[in-house]
Formats: C-alpha cells, sequence, structure tokens
C-alpha cells in the first residue's frame, strides 16, 4: 500500500522520462535532500563529519565512478586507488602553483586530469577483456603509487614524501585544512556529489550509458549494431577516472589533509573497498553506489560502538572479531544477494507494494 | 512472523542505541591508540602493555594523579591513519593527550590537534621539526629525534673508525614512508660533511618483501647498515641480513628497529645486531617492582603480560610515566588537581626529569634526565647504542647516551619548521 502505484498516469514524454517516476519516490528524495542540505549541517559535529559523512559521500563518488566502468561498461578495474591518488596529487600540485583559484576549480580540474590518464590505461582494454584487463588495470595502481612516490616532483621535494593541504575558502568559509568547520567540508562535498551523480544518473539514461551497456552485454553484439567499442570504452574510462579523480582529490583536500601516498592509496585501503563496495551495494546500479559506500564505511565503526561501547569488548577483540565477521558478511551476501543492496531494496518496494496484504 | 520479531528486534536495538550516554569524565582522560592487529602489532602490543600497566599501576598505587584517576580508552588503528582520524575524533573531547604510535597519524593530528588544542606527544618520531616550540605549540617529541637518531649513528660509526670514513660506504634501509625517509636529509648532510657515500634502499610496507634489497647489499658491500624499519620489515631485514651473512656489528637499527621481537626470529644469527636506545631494557628498576606489585601479581597485567621488561615494553612505561609526569606538573603550576587539556599543555612544556626526579618516580638510571622548554620540545637529544646478544638473550648497551650532530640538526630543525610556520601562517612564540 506504501508503493502504490495506481492513479499515477504519464501523460507527458517528460513524466515518464522523469528520474523518479514514482510521487512517494520524489517525496523520499525531496525529503533526503531537504534532511541532507538543511538540518545535517545544523547539527553536525566534527566526529560526524571525519568519521562517517565526509568518508561516506567521498566513497560514494568513488564507488559512481567504478560503478560506471565496471557496473555500466562491464571493464573490472582494480586501479581505483592508483586513479584517486592521481586526483589528489593534482590537487595538490594544482593549488601549490596558483595559491589563488578557486578550491572547486581546481578539484574539477584535478578531475580531468585523472581522466586523461583514464584514457591512457583504458587503452588496453580494447585487447584484454576480464581477468586480464583487471591485472592489466592493478598494474596501473602499482606503476601510479610507485610514481607517486619515487619522483619528488609530485611532493614538491619535501622530505618525507608527505603531501599537506593548505588552507582554501569558499565564500570565505574554510573548506580544506584543521580549521574548516565540519558543516562547510561536509556541504562543500555534498554539493559536489549531489551534481555529479544526477550528471552520472543523466548520461547513463542517455545515449552514451545504453552504448555502455550494449558492450557490457556482449561486445560484439554491439559492435555489429554499430556501437564503436573504443569510443564507448575509453569514454568510461575517461567518465570513470573523471569522478574517481575528483574523490581522490576530496579525499586528500577535505577529508585528511595530509596523505602518504603509499599508505593512503594503498590496494588495501582503496581499490578493494571500493570494489566491495559496489558489489555489495549492487553492481549497476546508482543506488547501489550509495548503499555499499554507506555500509563499507559505517560497518567497522558500527560494529566497534557495538562490540566496545555497548557490549564493552576491549579494543583488540573487538577488532579481531570485525575482521571476522566483515569476512562472513562478505561470503553470506554473495551467496544470499548477489545483486547486492539494491536489489534488496527493489523486493523491500515489491514487498510494500502489496503490503499488508501480501496475496 | 518473521518480520514482527525483525522489527521488535530492530526497535530494542534503537532504543539500546540511544539511551547509550557517553560517560560522565570527571577523571583524566589519555585516549590510547593502539595497534594490537595488523602488520605492525608484534611492536604495537608490548608497547600498548607497558602504557597500560604503568596507569594501572598509577591508578592502583597512587589512586591516579593527585587523586584523579587515569582514563585510558584503547582504541584500535591498526596502524590505519583514516582508523586513526575516526580514533581521535572520537576520543578527543576533553582528552590531554595524544600518543599516536605513527609517524603517518602525527602528521595527519598535528594540524587538527593544534587547531583543537590537544597535546601531541610523539616520543622520538612523527615530525622531527616539531622539536622547535616556537612553531609547534601543541606537539611534543622528546626526548630525542630522528635527525639525532641519524647523527648518533653516525657518531657511532665514526668512533669505530677514529673519526675518518670518508671511504666508506653506508646503507640506509628505510621503511618506504614518511617515517623512513626522515632521516634521509640528515643523513645526505652529513655524508657532505664527513665524506661517505650513502645508499639509499627503500622497502615497501608492510616490509615483507625485502629480497630486492638483500641482494643489492650483498653486491654493493657497504661497510654499514642503517635500519628505520617497524614491524614485521625489522624481523625480515635482521633475518636477510644473518643469511647474507652481513656482519651484525655493522648493522644498526633505530629505536624502532631494536626489540626481542625484532632479532629473535633470527636466532643466533642476530647475534651482534645493534640498535639506538634512548631507555634502558630490563626489569631491575623500581618502577617493574611496583607494576609487579600493584598491577601483575592482582592478575590485572594487560594483554599477557609476557612482554614484561622488554625494550619496548620498556618504552611504553617511559613514554607512559612522561605523559603522567606533565600532567603532575601541570597540576602543580595550575594549583588544581582539575586540569583542562590546555592547562595539561603548559604542564608539558614544564617538565623537568632531572636525575632525582626520575629516582622519586622508579625509574633511576632508566633514560637520560631531560627538560622541556617553551623553545625546545625535543627534549635533550640524547641516545645509547644498545647490542643484542643471542647466546643469552639479551640487550646490552655498550656505549653512553650521547649526543647527536646538534649543528646539522638544529639548522635542519630551522628550516624546516620555518617552511611550515609559513606554509600555516604560524607566529612564532617564546620570545
Amino acid at each position: 500500500m506504501i508503493y502504490k502505484e495506481t492513479g499515477q498516469y504519464k501523460s507527458s514524454y517528460k513524466s515518464d522520462h522523469a528520474i523518479f517516476p514514482l510521487l512517494q519516490d520524489k517525496i523520499a528524495f525531496s525529503t533526503l535532500m531537504f534532511i541532507a542540505f538543511l538540518i545535517v549541517p545544523l547539527v553536525i559535529n566534527s566526529y560526524w563529519e571525519k568519521a562517517i559523512l565526509v568518508p561516506f559521500l567521498i566513497f560514494s563518488l568513488a564507488a559512481i565512478g567504478l560503478n560506471i566502468l565496471t557496473g555500466y561498461c562491464g571493464q573490472v578495474s582494480l586501479g581505483t586507488g592508483g586513479f584517486m591518488a592521481v586526483g589528489a596529487f593534482s590537487t595538490y600540485k594544482i593549488m601549490t602553483s596558483f595559491p589563488d583559484m578557486n578550491i572547486m576549480i581546481i578539484i574539477l580540474i584535478s578531475g580531468l586530469i585523472t581522466a586523461a590518464v583514464g584514457i591512457l590505461f583504458g587503452l588496453p582494454s580494447l585487447r584484454i577483456k576480464g581477468f586480464y584487463l583487471a591485472v592489466a588495470t592493478l598494474a596501473s595502481q602499482f606503476f601510479l603509487v610507485w610514481l607517486f612516490n619515487k619522483v619528488p616532483w609530485f611532493y614538491n621535494y619535501s622530505d618525507t614524501g608527505q603531501i599537506t593541504v593548505s588552507e582554501r575558502t569558499m565564500f570565505n568559509i574554510p573548506v580544506t585544512g584543521a580549521d574548516a568547520p565540519p558543516y562547510a567540508t561536509y556541504l562543500f562535498c555534498l554539493v559536489l556529489v549531489v551534481t555529479l551523480s544526477f550528471a552520472a544518473k543523466n548520461l547513463i539514461r542517455s545515449k552514451m550509458g545504453r552504448s555502455w551497456m550494449a558492450i557490457r552485454d556482449m561486445d560484439i553484439a554491439a559492435e555489429i549494431i554499430g556501437v564503436p567499442p573504443l569510443k564507448t570504452k575509453l569514454s568510461a574510462f575517461a567518465i570513470s577516472s573523471f569522478y574517481i579523480g575528483v574523490a581522490g582529490a576530496l579525499y586528500f583536500a577535505v577529508f585528511l589533509g595530509a596523505i602518504e601516498v603509499t599508505e593512503s592509496f594503498d590496494i588495501m585501503t582503496i581499490s578493494f573497498p571500493v570494489l566491495f563496495m559496489i558489489i555489495i551495494g549492487g553492481l549497476g546500479s546508482m543506488l547501489g553506489s550509495f548503499l555499499g559506500a554507506a555500509f563499507i564505511v559505517t560497518l567497522p565503526i558500527g560494529l566497534k560502538f557495538l562490540m566496545v561501547d555497548m557490549v564493552g569488548l576491549s579494543a583488540v577483540t573487538a577488532k579481531h572479531f570485525e575482521i571476522t565477521i566483515w569476512g562472513l558478511l562478505m561470503i553470506v551476501f554473495l551467496i544470499v544477494e548477489p545483486h547486492g543492496l539494491a536489489r534488496l531494496w527493489s523486493i523491500a518496494k515489491e514487498k510494500l507494494r502489496r503490503w499488508p496484504f501480501p496475496y | 512472523m518473521r518480520i514482527k520479531q525483525l522489527l521488535i528486534g530492530m526497535t530494542a536495538s534503537v532504543i539500546a542505541v540511544s539511551s547509550y550516554v557517553e560517560m560522565a569524565i570527571a577523571d583524566l582522560k589519555f585516549p590510547m591508540l593502539v595497534y594490537r592487529t595488523g602488520a605492525y602489532a608484534p611492536n604495537g602490543i608490548p608497547n600498548a602493555d607497558g602504557f597500560v600497566d604503568y596507569y594501572k599501576m598509577i591508578n592502583a598505587r597512587d589512586g591516579g594523579i593527585g587523586g584523579e584517576k587515569i582514563l585510558h580508552p584503547e582504541c584500535e588503528t591498526g596502524y590505519k591513519t583514516q582508523v586513526g582520524v575516526e580514533c581521535y575524533e572520537k576520543n578527543k573531547k576533553d582528552a590531554m593527550v595524544f600518543q599516536p604510535m605513527s609517524t603517518g597519524i602525527t602528521y595527519q593530528l598535528i594540524p587538527k590537534a593544534t587547531s583543537d588544542g590537544v597535546t601531541i606527544y610523539s616520543t622520538g618520531y612523527g615530525r622531527t621539526s616539531a622539536a622547535n616550540g616556537k612553531v609547534f605549540k601543541w606537539v611534543f617529541n622528546a626526548p630525542v629525534t630522528y635527525w639525532d637518531g641519524a647523527s648518533i649513528a653516525v657518531r657511532h660509526i665514526l668512533k669505530q673508525n677514529l673519526g675518518n670514513i670518508r671511504s666508506k660506504k653506508i646503507a640506509l634501509v628505510y621503511h618506504n614512508s614518511a617515517y623512513g625517509k626522515e632521516p634521509i636529509r640528515t643523513l645526505e648532510t652529513l655524508a657532505k660533511k664527513h665524506g661517505y657515500k650513502l645508499m639509499l634502499l627503500p622497502v615497501d610496507h608492510p616490509g615483507q618483501e625485502q629480497k630486492a634489497t638483500w641482494l643489492k647489499i650483498r653486491k654493493a658491500r657497504p661497510d654499514y647498515v642503517l635500519m628505520w624499519g617497524w614491524g614485521v620489515m625489522n624481523q625480515v631485514a635482521i633475518k636477510s641480513a644473518a643469511s647474507i651473512k652481513f656482519p651484525m656489528e655493522n648493522f644498526i637499527g633505530i629505536w624502532w628497529s631494536g626489540s626481542e621481537n625484532d632479532v629473535l626470529p633470527a636466532g643466533q644469527g642476530a647475534h651482534g645486531y645493534k640498535s639506538l636506545t634512548f631507555n634502558a631494557p630490563g626489569t631491575d628498576y623500581q618502577v617493574h617492582k611496583d607494576i609487579k606489585k600493584y598491577v601483575h601479581d592482582k592478575g590485572e597485567a594487560s594483554g599477557d603480560g609476557s612482554h614484561f621488561g622488554t625494550v619496548l615494553y620498556n618504552r611504553g612505561l617511559f613514554q607512559a610515566m612522561v605523559q603522567v609526569e606533565a600532567a603532575t606538573v601541570a597540576q602543580k603550576i595550575h594549583g588544581t588537581s582539575k586540569i583542562t587539556p590546555a592547562m595539561y599543555r603548559d604542564g608539558f612544556e614544564n617538565i623537568n626529569l632531572s636525575a632525582k626526579r626520575l629516582e622519586e618516580l622508579g625509574f633511576k638510571n632508566f633514560a637520560p634526565p631531560f627538560k622541556i622548554t617553551c623553545e625546545n620540545h625535543g627534549g635533550s637529544g640524547l641516545a645509547a647504542v644498545q647490542q643484542w646478544d643471542a647466546k643469552s638473550k639479551k640487550w646490552n648497551m655498550i656505549t653512553e647516551y650521547m649526543y647527536g650532530d646538534s649543528d646539522v640538526v638544529q639548522k635542519l630543525i630551522a628550516e624546516d619548521s620555518s617552511k611550515y610556520a609559513t606554509e600555516q601562517k604560524i607566529a612564532e612564540r617564546c620570545k
């Protein structure tokens, strides 16, 4: 009864093409946006900012990026950490070279630079597929991290190889650096994430998105009906890398503030978790990117809260449990719901449509 | 039916979560960032045990610091920066001091803590130039810095060669991170001064894979190898050195590469390996007797209690002692036992651990005395060389505590901290 569609007629092409065709979805989404933009900034504190909301937003963006490439275009990538590092180091270099440039512009340019690098590493995808491509992108992960650690120009010849953000403002409010208030960094990320998500959603519904999915479902058939594989695959690599690059830029400039490439962009800290996000969230689903990011970011914190603060286990025992539960959940998830959280959500919607009269 | 149960369960857990109220903090809070899991756990565990045992002993013996009990909530970081940030944000309210036990997390927290007004104490690690208190108001890294360490190691080599190392070749095997890269500039500057040849050999996190590194050493045959390692990297390096028959007495680690965990896996092969240290090993000190009496004998030892008296355990005791001493000093200065984080920092800046004070605290001859002032947050800069005796499984101190090359080090500190000050627009203090 909650998801009752009867009586909602689509009388124009516009309403037929809406992102949220159902009234209920529209209301839910507007409420969510209202809370996210107007309520959360009023109540946010630095713990919620630094531990949960900002990492969630940034990883959502990275997950959307990877989902475009892997979920929609079918090209498996393990190079997310490397591409995020490109975004972060571009931001750092532009920031230090042009101190007066606006931070929003810097971050978008970093995204474009990452897109260019993405195209370069996307070239092998024209020849190799599946696992082999995964290995090729893995090479990009290791190469890029090595490069940023090896060549001192990238970290302005600092002694330790660390890059540190300096303060930048939007409308005279600092959004980077240690003095940035929690609401500012949160809103900064939120605006970027919401705008870019809408862009991604519409791209996916456009001709470009349809050709990605054609390539994903069967590349030979797609080529025969006139989808150019070169252009399609490279555009997926470019756009995916753009999103990941922006995520990397935010990860460095807004979230952590100081970064060391080998630790912060390690395959185990970024590439695999982001891949898990889209697998757990749902391959080829925008909602899945967000759900997956939320799940992976909050699960360790939630488990820690439950075990250490509520039950009173010692921190180390809780950590051991966490690692075990983590692995178990992963397996259980893949067995019970291989299509991810997004699929669970649509099942729930089906149920809610008939509730409380299931039969 | 199932849905109903699920709903009931969910409601119950929501109520449980919302009814959770943070404990009122009346005591002095010393949050701990520890890593008892992951690649660095072999070193993280004994150190954390030392901390906890000391805090427990103070709570049991003296009833806390000036009557205020010590709270020491642990937060497991796994040596990961992002988790470290979460732990910091979670515990920073009313926290006296953070001891990140990781150079990466320290770099991360310096700007945050400075803005929040929380003290960071990075004992002999972290950002070396934080020794300049004029720029780094909230950060302390006493008693000795990495740059002191590098120059002390070179001084030791100089002494063995009667002051002439012009034709020598020194290799640095380092953890390829901010931590491992710290000594490079000092060693390069010293290379110019003393004329030795420096060879840089990075080892990537976590440090398991060192075949190529030691192959290079075997080919190039450096006269000395210095090591900036941590966690599993130490063990692998010492084992590899033993297997290529590198003369162990020419292999010198920093103070983080010289614990029992690092040398024991190499067995007899590790005999003669040297490392720097700024505290003594062993259990012959008053503080150990007190811990035995008030903590271990009551069955309250942290962890399994098996690390009692090891190098890193003792270092944990030392670090905890300095942190507690800062609170004592702060209470004295401000005339109240209920100190705030800002008062605590004042206490830290006025620490004077003379030989007499160390004896009162039960640390007689445990570490060289040192003093912190407004300008100098780096302490004495004294460290000694210890050597591993694989037969009796004991570390022996083989030199006196010595100073580094302060001309070189001070100049580098001034350079680096002024660069930081201009970047972050910090005005110098202590005029």
